[in-house]
């Protein structure tokens, strides 16, 4: 009974997005007021018709409901309760309701804190959010139904993947897509303020705070994908330019873009038109990362069940949303005119080559991902493109983006002088250089790329640090009540500099690894040991282990350090009894400075084992970095300045910005 | 019509290639299309062996035997995955496979083997990828089953899985087998 009241719930959502999504546009073209109050409740309705389908479904999960053809796809009696849970996401059907569920989150979210904007604008971003809802429910209904119905029943389910049977896969898809889908947000705002053509600071204003915030989820999400692969695949890397990894990348980097332009538009209402073309690209990107992954154009490490009418199902929904938007776009975007004039070197022109640089980047992660299809459709041969395309092409980009982020924060809007800035930058320079090289040599080797990533990271950090200090002192140069001085700062700035500084850290951890890491395998029987980086890894035992649903060879490896006990690990090489897959289970013990790594490889002869033990440098502080980055986004998104001016609810005063 | 406006058109005109280029890819579906390959003589190869670049091995030093072609790179994330059931098939010694080490830095692909395990019989080294540009490979990995003659008689693309390998590689070598 269950799974049909999910169903119908479905039905009545396509029903009320359909009028969600056409009556409040239509009101708003024509006037009518009380054809757009329908928006706010219409949103509303739709929202809790998906919730209680999302809800039916994973209660089919938790009662192993395997009449159900998707939870016997994607669950086992055997299941731990938690990843039943998350098996509700664990595939094709699930994954779109959870989008949908996003993208209804977000649209309860935008009828609630909208209470300020003008009737027509509400109208229309709700509209078109409900269309956006529409398209989804009818490609669920219409060819990936969660709800279908198995006959007869299967005693068991046949297991979710035991990839996904992991912690990390229970919140990285709901990250991802909180990200991915808030970008609709954006998308929504700038395709009702083309409609309506009032495109001012104002417009720039009210989508900042949903940007970052949808930014803030999306760079939680990758960087949970990203730890997921190191952990989960066992080969201690943590990120491998796949087609599904770079499906999410392109709107990150896009969003990235999206964020720096905004702030142009909102304070000197310059890059206007830009800005728009930017949310629209950003979201049109998470709906084209959607369709990769969805239609099984690309094969790759996530690829799921492949069905031709899905692939053309999502390519028309994709050509009808992104192609009437840009179509909107090219149409209305001529009248909005170019903002305020600015000078060659100014704080606009760094950030409009911030903008260059990231869309760039995202255009060569785009072409590397569909090169090997795009050749492939023209008939010219078949090619694959990989991590030497990407790291010959996104590095070099990358190193001018980061020299900018010391340089941008600290220029002046409008005009800015080089000689100043060099002045007030020289001691940054100088530290960089010294902290670079000083790096290095406690490292114990100095190496051309690890040097330039040392000196990305530690160029930001210092010029973070100039920003601050010259923001801390008074006109007159006295010092007193810097403190106070400091915790005046907005906290937008404050979250600025903060995502700042999460790239440096980033920056250093990607370098310590990528040029200080040792790895050895070696064949270890119990009773071995081996040295890795100071470190005594002794291989005491051996034994059976049973999972819930799996069973696993499990080691037991003491780690000590000048005969001190650091830890004990327990890596393993499981067998899942229904799929009756391999998985490596590495064991890591992760540290502020050095991550220990340790996995089963294939049991050779006499019992023994290869034995593959990383030593990582500060390979948490990639993580760390986008943790940073994400405490930055949340911390700008949640600017008091947002909510005092939804209080005022008045749009026409704040027009412009001009002096900020 | 002016030229300023014109531009805010690029966008959807991208956006439309765009749109064309994966409709056709909708078309091409990796899994299905039988590779035009099959049936016909695997293409004539000699290349040196990934672990000794003095030996060399060519297409008819197999003939009189049933093979499995594995196209492999130690840049390759599906690879990874594929692998440890591959390790586990080798062992059953049911069929020989050999390597093709696709565009890959010959260090790079021995560290991998011997990191992950080595289920071939024999790997070769495919640097610049032109031997699997003769094959066809569209990604990798990919497999194919060779008989005894020479001939190509499956291919799969992307990673094997149990259930490839029980409901049509295995049959598949019986067949040629018997």
């Amino acid at each position: 009974m269950i799974p049909e009241i999910g169903q119908i719930a479905l039905l009545l959502a396509l029903a009320v997005a359909l009028i969600q999504g056409t009556l409040p546009i239509l009101g708003a073209a024509r006037g009518r007021s009380d054809w757009m109050s329908i928006a706010r409740p219409a949103a509303q309705t739709h929202f809790l018709l998906v919730a209680i389908a999302f809800v039916c479904l994973a209660s089919s999960f938790v009662r192993n409901d395997f009449s159900v053809l998707y939870v016997a796809t994607n669950s086992n009696s055997a299941l731990p309760l938690q990843y039943r849970i998350a098996g509700v996401w664990g595939g094709h059907e699930g994954s779109l309701l959870l989008w949908l569920m996003m993208l209804c989150g977000w649209m309860l979210a935008v009828s609630q804190f909208s209470r300020h904007l003008p009737q027509p604008m509400t109208a229309r971003i709700l509209g078109v959010m409900g269309l956006i809802g529409a398209g989804f429910l009818l490609f669920m209904l219409m060819t990936s139904n969660p709800f279908e119905r198995l006959f007869p029943v299967p005693a068991d389910g046949n297991d979710l993947n035991p990839l996904l049977q992991d912690p990390g896969m229970v919140v990285h898809p709901p990250m991802l897509y909180m990200g991915y889908v808030g970008f609709s947000v954006a998308f929504s705002y700038a395709v009702a303020a083309l409609l309506g053509g009032n495109l001012d600071a104002t417009w720039a204003r009210w989508t900042r705070p949903w940007t970052t915030a949808a930014w803030t989820f999306l760079t939680i999400g990758i960087m949970l994908g990203s730890m997921w692969a190191y952990y989960v695949l066992g080969w201690g890397g943590w990120w491998f330019w796949d087609p599904v990894e770079n499906a999410s990348f392109m709107p990150w980097l896009a969003g990235t873009a999206l964020i720096h332009s905004l702030a142009v538009t909102e304070k000197r209402g310059a890059f206007k038109s830009w800005t728009v073309l930017l949310a629209i690209i950003a979201f049109s990107l998470s709906l084209l990362g959607t369709f990769l992954v969805r239609s099984g154009v690309l094969s790759s490490v996530h690829a799921f069940a492949t069905d031709p009418r899905r692939g053309l199902f999502i390519l028309a929904f994709l050509a009808v949303v992104i192609g009437g938007s840009l179509a909107l776009y090219a149409w209305r975007a001529p009248k909005i005119g170019l903002g305020s004039r600015f000078e060659l070197v100014s704080r606009e022109t760094m950030l409009l080559a911030n903008n260059v640089l990231f869309v760039v980047a995202m255009l060569s992660v785009l072409l590397g991902t569909l090169y090997p299809l795009l050749l492939d459709a023209l008939g010219m041969g078949k090619i694959s493109v990989g991590p030497p395309y990407f790291d010959t092409v996104f590095v070099p980009l990358m190193v001018p983006v980061v020299f900018l982020m010391g340089v941008g924060p600290l220029a002046r809007w409008k005009k800015a002088e080089l000689p100043d800035l060099a002045k007030r930058l020289k001691w940054a320079v100088v530290a960089a250089v010294i902290a670079a090289l000083t790096t290095g040599w406690l490292a114990g080797r100095i190496t051309a790329g690890a040097t330039l990533g040392f000196l990305m990271s530690f160029w930001v950090v210092a010029a973070v640090a100039t920003d601050v200090w010259e923001r801390v002192q008074p006109a007159g140069g006295v010092r007193a009540g810097w403190v106070g001085r400091l915790a005046l700062m907005p906290r937008a700035m404050v979250g600025m500099l903060i995502a700042h500084l999460g790239v440096a850290a980033f920056a250093f951890g990607v370098s310590m690894v990528n040029t200080y890491e040792l790895e050895r395998d070696v064949k270890m029987a119990v009773g071995d040991t081996t040295e890795v980086s100071g470190y005594t890894f002794l291989f005491r035992d051996l034994k059976n282990v049973q999972g819930p649903n799996y069973e696993a060879m499990q080691g037991l490896m003491e780690v000590t350090r000048n005969g001190k006990p650091v830890v004990v690990l327990h890596p393993e090489k499981r067998v899942y009894r229904v799929q009756k897959n391999p998985m490596t289970e590495a064991a890591i013990d992760p540290g502020f400075t050095r991550d220990l790594y340790v996995s089963l490889g294939e049991p050779v002869d006499g019992g023994a084992w290869i034995v593959r033990v990383y030593v990582k440098p500060f390979v948490d502080w990639i993580w760390g970095g986008c943790l940073l980055m994400a405490l930055g986004g949340a911390l700008a998104a949640s600017d008091r300045r947002y909510r005092v001016k939804q209080k005022q609810g008045s749009p026409a005063t704040v027009a412009s910005g001009a002096q900020a | 019509m002016n030229m300023k406006s014109l531009r805010f058109i690029i966008p959807l005109g991208v956006f439309a290639l765009l749109v064309f280029f994966l409709w056709r890819g909708l078309r091409l579906d990796p899994h299905e299309v039988p590779s035009p390959l099959i049936g016909k003589p695997a293409p004539s190869f000699a290349l040196t062996r990934l672990d000794d670049a003095n030996a060399t091995l060519r297409r008819d030093d197999m003939l009189g035997k049933v093979w499995l072609l594995n196209v492999w790179a130690s840049w390759c994330g599906a690879c990874r995955e594929e692998h440890p059931l591959l390790v586990e098939f080798s062992k059953t010694k049911a069929v020989p496979i050999i390597g093709l080490n696709y565009k890959d830095q010959r260090s790079d692909g021995l560290g991998w083997l011997n990191r992950f395990g080595n289920p071939y019989d024999a790997s070769i080294f495919d640097q610049n990828g032109r031997v699997g540009i003769d094959f066809g490979v569209y990604g990798v990995p990919e497999t194919f089953v060779i008989d005894k003659q020479g001939i190509i008689r499956m291919k799969h693309i992307g990673p094997l899985t149990p259930d490839v390998i029980d409901k049509r590689l295995m049959p598949m070598l019986r067949k040629l087998n018997a």
